[in-house]
């Protein structure tokens, strides 16, 4: 089947098979390797990208569900030049070691702060619940996010 | 190169993908229909896909035709109607647990709704997709069961309605017939009552071991009714029957509640698995049936 999908603002138009999911299609079809493809069981948020408004596992989303919506992808956190405050955080506040969880933590605290600008340690958490993160111990990670809160959003 | 080309295909041959399948958009309630008609049994319903896609990925679902109702927004909606609440088949886990006039007349919703998967997975997973997926762990069900919901079902030609408990058929098996799609669930609102929901599980946002909800209505100090749902614990129809015939008109004494809850213990056959032994989840349909139940009274009033 023929879809477009717009990713980061850009239109991608594609003839991909029904049964392609969405994080294949961003990794593999747009060459978007920020997003992460971890357990494909959607346990684990590695592959979380937002579909439209909303923060989804990727890995359980087929391309073609996207088709005719809006992507965004780590790739579209920063503002041209300029790091999403988010980013900014978890530079300021070590939030990651390997790196495999982070574009996945990324996005939800960026659904989070734009929800919720000043939200509670426990908020936090909360809301990060659904990813798994092997190697910070989630602790900086939660600062990252509330440094992200307190300057700038 | 791109994903989805047959060298792609070839080339990852190890990952865990759907089988081919077909894949068309319903842009309606009739239309979806029409698929589900025009492609017969082998067809299938795809919401938001977090049961279906797993289930595709490991061949334990090889559907031939997908028909996405992720467009019809029509399905996506929480409504007072008269005495009832109408949440569309498409309404997602997360829509409830915001949905403040859910949290004022069943607090047992958004009881169940904090506790089922997490938030991403709330995001994207649907009421109605919960439901139909019949996991004769899901929590939804047991909830619906508790409140006596009604179940509302559209074929070719027209709407149906099914109790809550009459809605499924066994484990991954609902009333719903090939060429028909849930579309509504309706919940009676009746003063006076409370309500309550508590699940144990193993680790943050996982499926039950064992959960139990309950929804009360006293009179005076009386039981005037009361609804029990339990999932994951091999209840009739997510339900317990025997505890709550027990225990309406009856004063809601701490006697009493655990008496209802030993009952419903007694009267359901949980199986053991990788979440735990037969006992210990008897043991929890009696621990918690009791626990909801004192709960939804100190919640009930008004
Ligand atoms: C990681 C994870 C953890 C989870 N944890 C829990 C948990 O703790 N508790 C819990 O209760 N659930 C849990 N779930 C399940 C989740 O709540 C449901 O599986 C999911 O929301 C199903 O809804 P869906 O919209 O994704 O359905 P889909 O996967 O799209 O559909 C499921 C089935 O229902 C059919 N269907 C869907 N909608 C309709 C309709 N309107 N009419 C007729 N047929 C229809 C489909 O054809 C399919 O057969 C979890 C899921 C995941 C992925
Ligand atoms: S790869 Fe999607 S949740 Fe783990
Ligand atoms: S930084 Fe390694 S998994 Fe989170």
């Amino acid at each position: 089947m023929k879809l477009t999908v717009t990713v980061n603002g850009t239109d991608h138009t594609r003839e991909v098979e029904p049964r392609l999911l969405l994080i294949h299609f961003l990794r593999d079809g747009l060459g978007l390797t920020g997003s992460h493809w971890g357990c494909d069981t959607s346990n684990c948020g590695a592959c979380v990208v937002w579909l439209d408004e909303t923060p989804v596992k990727s890995c359980t989303v087929l391309a073609a569900m996207a088709d005719g919506h809006r992507v965004r992808t780590v790739e579209g956190l920063a503002d041209g030049g300029r790091l999403d405050p988010v980013q900014e955080g978890f530079t300021q506040c070590h939030g990651l070691q390997c790196g495999f969880c982070t574009p996945g933590m990324m996005l939800t605290a960026r659904w989070l702060l734009d929800h919720n600008p000043s939200p509670s340690e426990a908020e936090v958490r909360e809301a990060i619940s659904g990813q798994i993160c092997r190697c910070t111990g989630y602790e900086n990670i939660v600062r990252s996010v509330l440094w992200a809160s307190r300057n700038g959003g | 190169m791109t994903g989805g080309s047959d060298e792609w295909w070839e080339g990852n041959a190890a990952v865990q993908v759907p089988a081919q399948v077909e894949y068309e958009k319903a842009t309606s309630v009739e239309h979806a229909l029409t698929l589900l008609t025009r492609y017969g049994p082998e067809s299938r319903i795809l919401a938001g896909g977090h049961s279906l896609i797993p289930m595709m990925k490991l061949r334990l679902a090889q559907p031939e035709m997908l028909i996405d109702i992720n467009g019809l927004t029509e399905l996506c909606y929480i409504t007072l109607a008269g005495n009832q609440l109408r949440i569309g088949a498409l309404t997602r886990h997360a829509q409830l647990l915001d949905s403040a006039v859910v949290g004022q007349y069943f607090a047992i919703l958004h009881d169940a709704e904090r506790v089922i998967a997490d938030p991403i997975v709330r995001n994207w997973g649907t009421v109605g997709g919960s439901l139909c997926q019949a996991d004769p762990s899901e929590d939804l069900s047991a909830a619906f069961a508790a409140l006596k919901g009604t179940m509302v079902i559209q074929g070719p030609g027209g709407a149906r309605e099914v109790a809550a408990r009459e809605f499924h058929t066994g484990p991954y098996q609902t009333v719903v017939r090939p060429a028909e799609i849930l579309i509504e669930v309706r919940l009676p609102i009746r003063a006076g009552g409370g309500s309550s929901y508590r699940k144990v599980a193993r680790r943050a946002g996982d499926w039950p071991v064992g959960a139990v909800g309950a929804a009360v209505w006293l009179e005076r100090d009386v039981v005037a009714d009361v609804g029990i749902g339990l999932t994951a614990l091999g209840a009739r129809n997510f339900a317990a029957a025997e505890a709550e015939d027990y225990l309406r008109g009856r004063p809601a004494t701490a006697d009493n509640l655990d008496r209802a809850g030993q009952i419903a213990a007694e009267n359901c056959r949980p199986v053991a698995d990788q979440r735990g032994p037969a006992d210990y989840k008897r043991h929890l349909a009696r621990v918690l049936t009791a626990r909801v139940l004192s709960e939804a009274l100190s919640r009930a009033g008004g």
